[in-house]
């Protein structure tokens, strides 16, 4: 039990220190430092002078452990472009990256269960096939290709919706939500459904496919001989056994929604994290580019870390495999 | 032997042909109308990304055939279109069904590469992996284990980023079709991989392969002798699947500005570049493209699909 759970902490230990060493190899190897941060005419005395300060002729192995000091305490540098703090314009994006992300994960869960659960329940029916042909295209579909088609119906065509941008925003502290103001809720419907579409096509054929499997158990059977209602063995029974792999894997996909935010958030210009890596890698800003790498990298680590600590305590199995 | 007279020949190519015909497999794809449809797209797609010089109505690189005065022109079906240009003409003056098919040829082209480079370095790991075991098995699966947890797009865009980063502004021209193939097959070669370790693990311990590590064959003429033919089957359907992953990876990365270059659009690049002018009414210029790659995905998709179901015995 606790050697399995110290070797996976172990594990996404290592995996942290693989992507700090890489982050650390950009940051330090990737052009100069220095000739970013200081103008043509600042002289080399001066540039060796800033050099020796930041402790740019340490031996590498000290960088690295400078570098994983400043990093535990979200000192990320200054952007080679905004001539700003990396950790400031972090915070400034990251608002409306989770403000999208958490939009399409409830979008995808709300509309991805039930239409699993009806296509399910209703196998031969034509709407079934209606929505699994549609969830077909909705996966093979290139996530960017969606939303140029939302914006050339609704914003173009029909003008009904902001086509770029987060509209208007009200500043909560250091948060600033999009969801007090009417332009805000406006702007967020085309990019929200962009993003929750491969999310929703997965969860419904997900929970389809666990439904079928769980109808098929000796337990509905069983019920259904007990003379429960259909309601009650498909609600009662089958849904809530249909439930606990589907959370998971939608904890699973958390990460992959804010991986594909990178797209929406580039087809909409939405102002989030993902527009902003992809604004400095076309810049080569090193500082921004290694910090979204260790920021999205540590995302993905505590969630899989999560869920699969959390599959340990919920199936007995894993645990008997482990005593052997 | 090998001077066999013309008709025998013939006589075999036809014997063969019927026996295709004939066979499971041609049988499934006959029966399934998407399939035959799908297979259609695919192989029209291919054919006129083979031939695209000679099958597209102009030379979109010429600059010497393009003119700026013909730029902007819708559809020819539209009002003020130009009946020599099908579907228009972009913001300066390309023939945009020309641009497709150049395009669809350097969008397939990379597809193919990528999925090449992937299934060479996932299939050779995978192998070592299966075949060697122990540590080393430990160590690759590990390494895979870690890379699933990652979306592959994701993985695609880190690694093209990184190493866009290192060469600098400099990585233009032939250098970017380098890094995003070798950004996609890295991003893809683990499916590869776990596939053929757990079937080689199967097909270590059958008797052909004890017989010639008996031989004294030596471990890397088994894997690539013995092994790698019957490993083979499964690989070809996951290749299918990933082509059309691939081909929408390459797509995603150019449509944000970090796959290949303008110069030589792929079907991305051209979505992109035909965004701009979205808001200006020139729909035609992004919308086509668009369908292009939406309609090629989508074929090559189904013709995944239907090999992966149909090579599957357990689904007959």
């Amino acid at each position: 039990m606790l050697s399995f759970v110290l070797s996976r902490i172990l594990q996404s230990f290592i995996v942290m220190i693989g992507v700090s060493l890489v982050a650390f190899s950009l940051f330090t190897y990737v052009g100069d430092p220095i000739s970013n941060l200081v103008g043509i005419q600042t002289s080399d005395e001066k540039r060796e002078q800033l050099r020796e300060s930041l402790g740019l002729n340490e031996p590498a192995p000290v960088q690295f452990v400078n570098f994983l000091g400043r990093v535990s305490q979200f000192d990320f540098g200054i952007s080679y472009q905004q001539k700003r703090k990396v950790s400031s314009i972090i915070a400034e994006r990251l608002p409306a990256t989770l403000e999208l992300s958490f939009v399409s994960a409830l979008l995808a869960l709300l509309i991805g269960v039930p239409a699993g659960i009806y296509t399910a329940l209703n196998r031969d029916s034509w709407v079934s096939h209606l929505m699994l042909s549609a969830s077909l295209i909705g996966v093979s579909l290139p996530t960017f290709l969606i939303g140029i088609m939302l914006i050339f119906v609704f914003a173009v065509q029909i003008q009904i919706l902001p086509s770029f941008g987060r509209g208007e925003v009200v500043q909560l502290g250091f948060w600033s939500t999009g969801f007090l103001t009417a332009s805000g809720l406006k702007a967020l419907i085309m990019p929200s459904i962009t993003l929750a579409l491969f999310q929703m096509t997965l969860i419904m054929r997900l929970v389809r496919s666990e439904m079928l499997e769980v109808l098929r158990a000796d337990y509905i059977k069983f019920a259904r001989a007990r003379g429960l209602s259909d309601r009650m063995v498909h609600f009662g029974y089958a849904l809530m056994n249909t439930l606990v792999p589907v959370i998971t894997i939608t904890g699973l996909q958390l990460g992959s929604i804010i991986a594909f935010a990178i797209i929406t958030e580039t087809v909409f210009q939405w102002p989030g994290l993902g527009l902003m890596f992809i604004q400095a890698i076309n810049e080569v800003d090193i500082p921004v580019m290694s910090t979204y790498l260790l920021l999205i990298a540590c995302f993905f680590v505590i969630i899989n870390l999560v869920v699969d600590l959390l599959y340990y305590f919920v199936d007995p199995r894993l645990r008997i495999k482990q005593g052997q | 032997m090998t001077e066999m007279p013309r008709e025998h020949e013939a006589d075999n190519v036809a014997n063969l042909m019927q026996r295709i015909w004939r066979s499971d497999i041609a049988y499934s794809f006959r029966s399934s109308k998407v399939t035959v449809v799908a297979g259609l797209i695919t192989a029209i797609f291919m054919l006129s990304a083979l031939f695209a010089p000679w099958v597209a109505p102009h030379d979109p690189y010429n600059m010497a055939n393009v003119s700026v005065l013909d730029a902007f022109l819708p559809p020819s079906w539209m009002e003020g279109g130009d009946p020599r240009y099908l579907l228009g003409t972009d913001n300066i003056g390309r023939d945009v069904f020309s641009t497709i098919i150049h395009g669809s040829r350097i969008s397939l082209g990379v597809g193919f590469a990528s999925v090449f480079f992937a299934a060479t370095l996932g299939v050779t790991l995978g192998l070592i992996s299966g075949y060697v075991g122990g540590r080393t098995d430990a160590f690759i699966m590990r390494i895979a284990e870690i890379q699933l947890s990652f979306p592959d797009i994701l993985i695609a865009l880190l690694i093209d980023g990184t190493i866009r980063s290192i060469l600098g502004p400099g990585a233009h021209g032939n250098i970017a079709f380098v890094v995003v193939i070798s950004a996609i097959s890295l991003a893809y070669w683990v499916q590869f991989a776990r596939t053929v370790r757990s079937t080689t693990m199967v097909e270590k311990s059958k008797e052909y392969i004890q017989a010639a590590r008996v031989t004294g064959k030596s471990p890397l003429y088994i894997m690539f002798r013995h092994l790698l033919p019957n490993v083979m089957g499964p690989v070809l359907v996951i290749a299918t699947i990933m082509l059309a992953l691939a081909i929408v990876t390459e797509a995603t990365l150019s449509f944000l500005g970090v796959g290949v270059p303008p110069t030589q659009p792929s079907l991305g690049t051209l979505i992109r570049v035909g965004n701009d002018f979205l808001f200006s009414g020139e729909w035609w210029i992004t919308i086509f493209p668009g369908a292009a790659l939406a309609i090629m995905g989508l074929s090559v998709n189904l013709l995944g699909d239907w090999l992966r179901d149909a090579l599957n015995p357990k689904l007959r």
